[in-house]
C-alpha cells in the first residue's frame, strides 16, 4: 500500500547563507495493507520528515514514495489532494482548524469533503467523541479553546472518521491518559483489522509493541551513516 | 476533467514598469487557489487581468463557459464578457464599497445582480435576497437598511452574499479579509470554506495573509516582483519552502 523507495531529502536555507543539509538518504521501506510500522530514531533522526514526505508535506529530492498507486514524490497538487482525500489519512500531533467552528463539524468534515449525508457523518462524529471521551457539552464548541490531550482526541476522531487505506500516525498517545490511551490503541488495532497500512510515530513503547508488527530505525537513513 | 480555467503566460507591463509576468496556470472546478506576495508584486494585477477589469499585453485566460466550452475571455466582445462577470464569475473587493451600491438598501444590491441575469418576479428576487442575507448571517430585518448602516464586516459579508446569489462558478477575492478584525475574520473564513464546498465553487483569492490561505486554498502561488517564484500545495509551500524569497516570507510571520 505504501512503497518508499530511494528516498533522500536536502533543506536548502536561502536566507542562512544558502546553507545546504542533507537529512537523508535511500530511505527504502514498503508497508501492506493490515500492516503497522513504527518509525523509531532519536529526536532529529528524520522520522517526522520522512512522514511529512509520505503525506506531501515535504518535498522528496529524490526517490519514488507510491501510495496506492500514487507516486506522492512525483504528483501534481490536484493528485495529492484527492489522495489525501480518498485514501491517505494523517494525525498530526497538533490540529489546526478554522476559529469559530464546532467540534462535531471538524471531526464529520473529512466524510462531508468526499459527499457523506450530514446525519451520517455527524452520527459517526457521535460516535468517535463520545468513544474518546470527550464531554458532550463540548461537541458544540470550537476545540481551539480545549485542553491538550482533548484537542489531540479531536484530531484522532478527525483522522479515524473515515476508513483510509493508508494511515500516518504521529504519536497518537500522546498526552493521553490510560483509558484513553486504550481506546486509541483499539482504533488502531481495528484499523489494521479492516487492511489498513500504517506508517506511526510512538514514543510509548508499551504502546508500540502492542500495535505495531515491525519497526524501523530511520536512522540507518540518515546521509553518512551507511 | 477540463480545467474551469486556463491561464496562458498573462503579462502586463505599466509602461515600462513590469506588473506581472509570464503567469500560467490551470484551476480544476472546486479548485481554491491563493496567491501570495508582498504589495507590488503583481498579485492584483494578475487578478484584474484574469478577471477582464485589465487589458494584459500577452497572454490567453481560456474559461470553460457553460454553452460553447473553453472560451479566451480576453478576446471575447465587451459584451459577452459582461455576461459572464454577472453570471459564471464573482469578484470580492478588498473594500466591500467597491463591490456594492451604497446608495441602494441590501436587499436591493442582492437584487440587482438577480435582475441582471433575467429575474423579474419581485416576491421571488426578495425571497433569495433575505435567503441569501440569512446565509451571511444578516439577519432578514436589515434587508431594507442601506451598505452606510453596516459596519465593515457585515459590508463584506453583504458583497459576498451579492456575488454568489446567481451561483456563480469562478470568484475573484482580493483581500476579502483585509482591513478586519480577527473575529470578524474567522466567521468570514468559515462563512466563505462552507460555501466553496457546498457549491462546488472554484476561487482564486489573493492576499497577503498566509494564515487565511492555509485555512482556504488548496494551492499556493507566490509572486515576487511581478514573476511567480514558487507553486504548489499550500501546506508543502507553507512548511517546506523551497525558493528563498518564500522562505523568507513564511519565516517572517509573527507568532501568536
Amino acid at each position: 500500500m505504501i512503497e518508499i523507495e530511494n528516498v533522500s531529502k536536502t533543506f536548502t536555507l536561502h536566507n542562512q547563507g544558502s546553507a545546504v543539509i542533507p537529512v537523508m538518504e535511500g530511505a527504502t521501506l514498503a508497508v501492506a495493507p493490515g500492516d503497522c510500522v513504527a518509525l523509531t530514531g532519536e529526536s532529529g533522526a528524520g522520522k517526522s520528515t520522512l512522514m511529512r514526505m509520505i503525506y506531501g508535506n515535504y518535498l522528496a529530492a529524490s526517490g519514488r514514495i507510491v501510495v496506492g498507486g500514487v507516486d506522492v514524490a512525483a504528483a501534481s497538487p490536484r493528485e495529492i489532494l484527492e489522495l489525501r482525500r480518498d485514501t491517505l489519512g494523517y494525525v498530526s500531533q497538533f490540529l489546526r482548524v478554522v476559529p469559530r467552528v464546532p467540534t462535531l463539524d471538524v471531526v464529520a468534515e473529512p466524510l462531508l469533503a468526499v459527499g457523506r449525508p450530514r446525519d451520517a457523518a455527524l452520527d459517526r462524529a457521535h460516535e468517535l467523541l463520545a468513544r474518546l471521551n470527550i464531554p458532550e457539552r463540548l461537541w458544540g464548541l470550537s476545540p481551539t479553546t480545549f485542553s491538550g490531550g482533548e484537542q489531540q482526541r479531536v484530531n484522532i476522531a478527525r483522522g479515524f472518521a473515515r476508513s483510509y487505506p493508508a494511515l500516518l500516525l504521529d504519536e497518537p498517545t500522546a498526552s493521553l491518559d490510560a483509558a484513553n490511551r486504550e481506546t486509541v490503541l483499539c482504533l488502531i488495532e481495528e484499523a489494521k483489522a479492516r487492511g489498513a497500512a500504517i506508517v506511526g510515530i510512538f514514543h510509548d513503547e508499551a504502546a508500540r509493541d502492542r500495535v505495531c508488527d515491525r519497526v524501523i530505525d530511520v536512522s540507518a537513513f540518515t546521509p553518512g551513516s551507511a | 476533467m477540463t480545467p474551469l480555467l486556463q491561464v496562458r503566460n498573462i503579462t502586463k507591463h505599466y509602461g515600462a514598469r513590469l506588473g506581472c509576468g509570464d503567469v500560467s496556470f490551470d484551476l480544476y472546478p472546486g479548485e481554491v487557489m491563493g496567491i501570495v506576495g508582498e504589495s507590488g508584486s503583481g498579485k492584483s494585477t494578475l487578478l484584474g487581468c484574469l478577471a477582464g477589469q485589465l487589458a494584459p499585453d500577452a497572454g490567453e485566460v481560456l474559461f470553460d463557459t457553460r454553452a460553447e466550452g473553453p472560451r479566451d475571455t480576453l478576446t471575447m466582445s465587451e459584451p459577452e464578457r459582461r455576461m459572464l462577470s454577472r453570471t459564471d464569475w464573482a469578484f470580492v473587493h478588498q473594500h466591500a464599497r467597491d463591490g456594492l451600491r451604497m446608495g441602494v438598501s441590501a436587499g436591493g444590491n442582492v437584487g440587482e445582480r438577480l435582475m441582471a441575469v433575467g429575474a423579474r418576479h419581485y416576491g421571488d428576487i426578495r425571497a433569495q435576497a433575505v435567503d441569501w442575507l440569512g446565509r451571511v448571517e444578516i439577519s432578514a430585518d436589515r434587508v431594507d437598511d442601506r451598505p452606510t448602516a453596516f459596519s465593515g464586516g457585515m459590508q463584506q459579508r453583504l458583497q459576498i452574499a451579492r456575488n454568489l446569489v446567481t451561483g456563480p462558478r469562478l470568484v475573484f477575492m482580493d483581500e476579502p479579509t483585509g482591513g478586519l478584525d480577527v473575529s470578524v475574520q474567522a466567521r468570514l473564513l468559515d462563512l466563505l470554506r462552507g460555501l466553496v464546498r457546498e457549491m462546488g465553487l472554484s476561487a482564486i483569492i489573493v492576499t497577503h495573509d498566509l494564515a487565511v490561505v492555509r485555512l482556504l486554498a488548496d494551492r499556493l502561488m507566490v509572486m515576487k516582483d511581478g514573476h511567480v517564484v514558487e507553486t504548489g500545495l499550500t501546506d508543502q509551500v507553507l512548511d517546506d519552502p523551497q525558493h528563498g524569497y518564500t522562505q523568507l516570507l513564511v519565516s517572517s510571520v509573527l507568532q501568536v
